[in-house]
Formats: C-alpha cells, structure tokens, sequence
C-alpha cells in the first residue's frame, strides 16, 4: 500500500518527470525560468493548483460525467475545471493573504494554460486511478515540475553570463540544456 | 563558471589552466595503464583516436568563433576530455562511435556554452551518455580482461577500430551487468559460477580502480581539488551499499567493496566529479553534490535499467550545481552569520 504509493511517486517526479521525459509543461518551464525566484513563485503555485486539479477532474469525471454517460465530454470539462480551480485559488489567496498573492499572483492565471495539468488530469483517467491515487499523481507530478523548473532556472542565471555564441543565445541555448537534462533522465529508466 | 560570491581577501593562484590540466592526465596514467594491461591496447586506441577528434573539433569551433587558435589549444583540456572519453568508452569500438562522442563532448557540451570554463555539463560524460543512449549494443560490449578470455593484439585492436571486419575476441558481461541479471544465485555461488569475479570485484576492474585511486590521491596531494566531493561520493555509495547488502542473497545489492572497486567508481570519484567547472564550488556545496551523485550512482546501479550509472548521476548533479550553489555560499569574512542571500537588486 505504501510502497505503491512512493512508486507512484517516485514514478511521477523522477522516471516520467512530465516536463524531461513526458514533454509537458514545457512554456512555463522556458518561459519562467529566468530567475530563480520567479520559478520558485511559479512551482509553488503550480503545486497547489497540479494537486487540486487532479482531485477535482478526478470527482468531476466520476461524479458527473460517467454517470451520465458524458464521457466524451472530458477533455472540454476537464479545461473548465482547471480554470475554476485556478480562478477560485486566486480569489482565495487574493482574501485570505495578500502577501502570497503577491508573490503569487502574476502566475497564477498562467497556470489554466499548462499543459501539464491538463495532461496529469486527463492521464488519471487513462490509468485509471482512484481518489487517493489521483491525488498523489497529481502532487508527484507537481514536485517533478517544480524540481528541474527551479533547478532549471538556477542554471539559467549561470548560463545568463556564459559566453554562447550568438546564434545560440537565450532561448535556444536554454533548449539544448533542456535536452540534455532529457537525456541525464533517461537514466532513471527501469527504477520504478 | 562559477560566480559564488566570496569576498575579500583573496589569494593569487599559482595553477594555470594549463598546468592543472597537464597534471590530470599525468594522474590518469596508471588508470590507463592497468586498463591496457588488462583490456588490450583497444584502450590506447580510443584513447589515441578520441585526442586526435578533440584537437581538430576544438580547432574547428576556436575557428568558427574566430578564437586564437595557439592559446585555447594549449590549456589541454580538450584533450583531458578526449582521455576520459576515450577510457570511458568499451575498448575496440568503431572509429564513428568514438567520433559522435567527441564530437557531443566538444562541439555540443562545450563550445555551445562559450568553451571551458562556461560549460554546465562535463563533456566527456554528455559524450558518454549521448552514445549509451543511442547506440546501447556497441556501448555494452565490453571485451573479456585478461585472465577471463584472450586479449587481442595492437594490430587487431587498430582493425577493430578503423575497419568493419570484426575479430576473433570474446567478450563476456561486465560484472555489473552479472551481478544486476542475477536473480536466483547466492553471491558466494555466484562468485564461484561467473569467471568474471576476482578477488573482490571484477577481475581487471578491481585493479584499474585501484590504480584509479592512486592517480586520484596524488592529484589531491598536489591540491588539484579538495576531498570533500570524492570523499562525500565514495562514503554514500558504500553506505548505501552496506544497507542493501543483506549478507550476500541472491537480492543483495552487492557488497561496499564491490561496489567501490567497480565499474568507474574511483575514476568518477577523482576525474569526473571533482570537475571544477562543472561541479558546485563551495566546500559544504562539494559535499552535498558528491554526496548526492553517490547516492544516485547506487539507486540506477541496483534499480534501474543501466548497469553503471556514474555518467547519469554526474550529468544529473552537474544539472543541480548551480542551485547548490546558491545555498550554500560561504559567510563573508569576518562576518558571524551566513550573509543574506540575495539582496534586493
């Protein structure tokens, strides 16, 4: 029981990491990882919403769209449950601490459109997980992200100074580090 | 590069690049030795081959950036690359996998990033990991030591690289690789069942390290780096080792020895995560990184799908550097407390 929960884990944060080795997630992980505590800002609020997300397409599939038989419905439902979520954490955050929502707010809309929560939802499906399951995915996931985006943006700062030939400044330079962290991750195949 | 922020006073450095360089591969000498002596002199010609690609790609990137070529080419680091590439690699692999290795050791994992000294990656383990990925057959076979099966002469070793004919050898599974398949034998039977086990290790592999080890500690007695990474890498796997060990069954992880005198521990462990560019620079970073990269070493040793794993968890941690980096910068001098952080900017 437990060990299949840190497998799950394990499994999400590690092995198929959603952004180094399932593709997901990958504009925020390029686009906020220019400074550190942008990114820490971003995986703090992508944790939350990746979390909450995934319980509630999870409820909302079981609950409403299978037994009305709307299961074609899911990936359009799940999109509107993402954004509600999203929206209903900015509100709350907005009321109850303002100086998270400082910290937080900027990113917090940009979440409805990563991909990754949208694939972490739609993916509960296809596995076919339960409650507690989707709700440890959902998490696992969330830590993968967080993981290599604030490791990411730590090299990022480094690489802000290195002395790339033009051409491959920025971006593109940003894309080849990615991929090779791709490729270090890939030796995390088989452990789970 | 690494840009910690330690202030004053500072202390002028008598080693240059080119020095430092010079004394590493110097170090690598009785490594490569007892690798020859036990693999055949495919070792040298890897070797050879790989600093003969390094020198001309290193040439062609100084060009293309329009660099001096005279300067870059002497600091020898392109050729430190080349050696640890070149003794990383099986012995008697083709000419064209040892050329798209060096070819990701220089153009792609260093000069991409502005050359030495601004590369996040170590070269010669992006070469590593980029040719296991791709090419897992040539990259697994690994020609039986000395003592297990014949091993090939200079000329066959030539003809193994540079032509498509294959020769006569026997190759045989690395002990690793033994080990991880073995699921049903007790290790002392499995010891007396698999000739590729010597005294504690693998035979060959046992003494390369060791010698390994020796090259290691005369680089840390000439102060080339600290002992905290090597020490902190070493300590973790062995005690990771020591909890799975379980006494020698047939799930056993293996014993500490095994796997300190295995594969390319002691080789990762002086030259690969002592790496100066690529490794975190602070002394309590050094021993988080080092510590971190052996526990990662032991995890995809035991659990996951490759039989050795210092090139994953060195690129992993290289990868995780510059966030070790940031939190553990040593205090100011002279103050008590760590200094803030970050200031606002």
């Amino acid at each position: 029981m437990l060990a299949d929960y840190s497998i799950l884990l394990i499994g999400a944060i590690l092995v198929n990491n959603f952004v180094l080795v399932q593709f997901l997630g990958l504009c925020p992980f390029m686009g906020v990882s220019n400074k550190l505590e942008t990114a820490m800002g971003m995986s703090a609020a992508t944790t939350f919403v990746l979390t909450l997300a995934s319980v509630c397409s999870y409820l909302v599939f079981n609950y409403l769209l299978a037994p009305l038989g709307l299961e074609y419905l899911r990936t359009i439902s799940f999109i509107l449950v993402i954004a509600v979520v999203v929206q209903f954490t900015e509100m709350v955050v907005r009321k109850s601490s303002p100086l998270l929502h400082r910290v937080l707010g900027v990113y917090l809309p940009l979440i409805t459109t990563n991909c990754a929560v949208l694939g972490v939802a739609l993916l509960n499906i296809n596995k076919e997980h339960n409650f507690l399951q989707s709700l440890f995915y959902g998490f696992g996931a969330a830590v993968g992200f967080s993981l290599v985006l604030v490791l990411f943006a730590a090299m990022r700062e480094r690489l802000a100074v290195a002395d790339v030939p033009v051409p491959f400044k920025g971006a593109a330079i940003g894309m080849v580090t990615a991929g090779l962290m791709s490729l270090a991750f890939m030796g995390f195949a088989g452990l789970v | 590069m690494a840009l910690l922020r330690v202030t004053s006073p500072h202390a002028h450095g008598p080693a240059s690049t080119q020095k430092v360089m010079q004394q590493v591969l110097l170090a690598t000498v009785p490594g490569v030795i007892a690798l020859i002596h036990f693999f055949g002199f495919g070792v040298l010609v890897n070797i050879a081959w790989a600093a003969l690609l390094a020198l001309a790609f290193e040439s062609l990137a100084l060009k293309l950036r329009g660099r001096e070529l005279g300067f870059y080419l002497k600091d020898c680091s392109a050729l430190v690359t080349a050696v640890l590439l070149g003794v990383a690699l099986p012995p008697y692999s083709p000419w064209w996998l040892i050329a798209v290795g060096m070819a990701s050791a220089i153009l792609l994992a260093k000069h991409l990033y502005g050359g030495l000294g601004y590369n996040p990656f170590n070269p010669a383990m992006v070469g590593y990991v980029v040719l296991l990925i791709s090419f897992p057959v040539q990259m697994t076979t690994w020609e039986a030591p000395r003592g297990v099966g014949e091993v090939p002469g200079l000329l066959d070793a030539l003809r193994a690289c540079f032509t498509p004919a294959s020769f006569d050898g026997t190759t045989a599974a690395t002990p690793l690789d033994v080990l991880k398949q073995n699921n049903s034998l007790l290790l002392e039977n499995l010891w007396a069942a698999e000739p590729v086990f010597g005294r504690w290790a693998g035979i060959g592999w046992e003494w390369a390290n060791i010698a390994f080890l020796a090259g290691g500690l005369w680089l840390l007695y000439r102060r080339i780096f600290t002992w905290h990474a090597p020490l902190a890498f070493l300590a973790v796997l062995a005690l990771m080792a020591a909890l799975f060990y379980d006494g020698g069954s047939s799930a056993s992880g293996g014993s500490p020895l095994f796997h300190l005198l295995s594969g390319a521990t002691m080789f990762g462990a002086f030259f690969i995560v002592t790496d100066p560019v690529t490794s975190a620079v602070s002394v309590r970073g050094r021993l988080v990184y080092g510590a971190l990269a052996g526990l990662l070493v032991y995890l995809i040793r035991v659990w996951g799908n490759y039989p050795d794993a210092v090139a994953f968890a060195v690129l992993i941690m290289n990868f995780a550097a510059p966030f070790i980096d940031h939190y553990t910068q040593p205090r100011t001098y002279g103050h008590r407390k760590p200094a803030k952080r970050r200031e606002e900017s």
